[in-house]
């Protein structure tokens, strides 16, 4: 146990060091979240309605939590290079604690997440976002924007491992989160959608996590959307973790 | 540790085994001893099972059938154990290009169960051995290929591993990093290290393997010293030029009781397989010079791994396309 958790750091060091060293990833962190809040603020805003808040108020949690979700991203890129090159061999066939690899990207992942929440945070409170809430609830919205970015990350690493390149590990993670990201109540109040997708939006994890950060930073109503999106985020990793870590020891074992 | 009987000295002891993915038998029934402190080639074109019987010995794949055992160690049963033994590189140079030379090392130090400071010790002293002090703190993809493959192969050597796994260490090499490569392997061996590697170059199992196993779509095909297989492709041709060629037909009569195959004009030369090496020289000579007969040139000619390996397999070693990865992946 204390060699998994001395190896899962070693692991996250790695993937943390290299980050400075790649610009277009830490540009992917850094001015891409910031770009969407700036253009759907400005660009959208004006036109979707919000009844009871501005634009903004509404935005934020909705595009943190898209954001978020697409932080295990360099998680799903990264495992996939390191399995075309040969990395994985390497670390397999040393006397190390065989998830280390896992755990050690995806808690890297909740390092470069809190990074982009921070600065996405930052750059909403200079365009008008205010708070409508307490410091233990706005503690809790970041815990439960980590929580559900770890989850996430997992998600990613198992489709890191699954495809059989990293571009097709950017291009399938796109495809299968972005959708889910967007019928959503992120962006928009899932009243303005279609029937069909209303009913869609409505269960989709996306709506529940995004109303109960709304709930925790902006005094949206709760219903059962804060501890519900604890459960949604327990269950993804639940059911991803143990699918990423069966397809780490078969696909290393090609 | 302990040691199964009869592979006491054996550092590496792998009998039947048996690796297949679907209906392909990578590996077919392969059975191969490495003594302690000796140096086993294992050679054999694209997709012979090479690199799969690496992985099962290196504990990356499972053994379907047979038993495999490093160091008196099981694969399967004391994998963990064994990990702290060996030192694994890859076909590929497997290391992480974002990290410098020294963070790539010291990562794997610490990955070995050493300390920080220790393993950043090892790295320096390694980084100097492989001579590439100088490039220490660039990330590793500003390196050229030779130096990655330096840097893998220190990687290996990060816990001083009794037992070295090499597999395919200079394919995609241009020839002066190989001949580099080479001199550093070699230095490792004359230090005692015990070193299994795979290639499909024959001057490379030639020049660096103390025994040579010929393997072809999964099996073992002939193994020994490199002498005793050229020795088993007929052994060795003396080559006679004469004086006065007209005498060729003569000569021939009377060196046919040296061979069991009748000899043969080729070229300017009469040419014959002896059936032994030792004393071929003079036996010839003294029965052309009883027969009165001038020699201008005479000489014997052992045959190539190459044609070692066409006999063996009736097929020629493939070492085109060094890029193609073998064994299912």
């Amino acid at each position: 146990m204390k060699r998994l958790v001395t190896d899962t750091l070693i692991i996250a060091e790695r993937n943390l060091i290299r980050l400075p060293r790649a610009p277009d990833l830490l540009l992917a962190f850094t001015v891409q979240p910031i770009m969407f809040l700036l253009l759907f603020v400005y660009v959208f805003g004006g036109a979707i309605v919000t009844p009871g808040y501005s634009y903004v108020d509404f935005l934020l949690p909705g595009i943190i939590v898209q954001n978020i979700a697409f932080g295990g991203f360099v998680t799903a890129v990264g495992l996939n290079e390191d399995l075309s090159k040969g990395l994985i061999d390497r670390f397999r066939s040393l006397p190390m604690a065989r998830p280390a690899v896992l755990a050690g990207r995806t808690l890297a992942d909740v390092a470069t997440n809190a990074l982009s929440v921070f600065i996405l945070l930052v750059t909403g409170l200079i365009i008008g976002f205010r708070f409508d809430a307490g410091v233990g609830e706005i503690v809790l919205g970041l815990i439960l924007l980590l929580l559900f970015g770890y989850a996430f990350s997992w998600v990613f690493a198992w489709l890191g491992l699954l495809v059989s390149s990293p571009e097709s590990a950017n291009s399938v993670g796109f495809i299968a989160v972005f959708p889910l990201t967007f019928i959503s109540s992120a962006f928009v109040p899932v009243e303005s959608m279609p029937s069909a997708l209303q009913w869609f939006a409505e269960v989709n994890p996306f709506t529940v996590v995004v109303d109960a950060m709304r709930a925790l930073w902006v005094g949206a109503p709760a219903g059962n959307s804060i501890w519900g999106a604890f459960v949604w985020s327990f269950v993804i990793l639940a059911i991803f973790a143990p699918l990423a870590v069966a397809r780490y020891r078969s696909a290393a074992g090609r | 540790m302990t040691a199964s009987p009869g592979s006491a000295q054996s550092a590496i002891s792998v009998e039947g085994l048996v690796k297949t993915f679907g209906d392909v038998r990578a590996v077919d029934g392969v059975d191969l001893k490495v003594e302690t402190g000796t140096v086993l080639g294992l050679l054999g074109p694209n997709g012979a099972g090479k690199t799969t019987a690496v992985k099962v010995m290196t504990t990356l794949l499972k053994p379907d059938e047979g038993s495999v055992r490093v160091n008196g160690l099981d694969v399967v049963d004391d994998a963990a154990e064994l990990r702290s033994h060996i030192g694994l590189a890859g076909q590929y140079a497997a290391v992480d290009e974002n990290l410098t030379g020294t963070e790539n090392l010291t990562m794997v130090g610490r990955l070995y169960g050493m300390k920080r400071s220790e393993a950043k010790a090892r790295a320096l002293e390694l980084l100097e051995r492989f001579g590439l002090s100088d490039a220490a703190d660039r990330p590793a993809r500003t390196y050229s290929g030779g130096m990655r493959r330096r840097l893998d192969l220190a990687d290996a050597l990060v816990a001083k591993p009794s037992i070295l796994f090499l597999d395919e260490p200079t394919t995609g090499l241009d020839p002066r990093s190989r001949l580099a490569l080479w001199g550093m392997i070699e230095g490792l061996v004359a230090d005692g290290t015990t070193v299994l590697l795979t290639t499909q170059y024959l001057d490379e199992a030639d020049r660096l393997a103390d025994r040579i196993a010929v393997i072809d779509q999964g099996k073992v095909v002939a193994d020994g010293t490199s002498d005793e297989l050229k020795d088993r492709v007929g052994g060795e041709r003396l080559e006679v030029k004469l004086n006065d060629d007209s005498l060729n037909q003569k000569a021939i009569e009377i060196l046919a009781p040296m061979s069991d195959e009748a000899p043969y004009v080729e070229g300017e030369s009469v040419k014959l397989t002896v059936r032994k090496r030792q004393g071929a020289i003079v036996e010839a000579v003294q029965k052309l010079n009883e027969a009165g007969i001038g020699i201008d040139d005479i000489g014997l000619r052992r045959p190539t791994l190459d044609e070692v390996f066409l006999s063996l397999t009736g097929h020629a070693l493939e070492t085109d396309d060094p890029d193609e990865q073998e064994d299912g992946q």
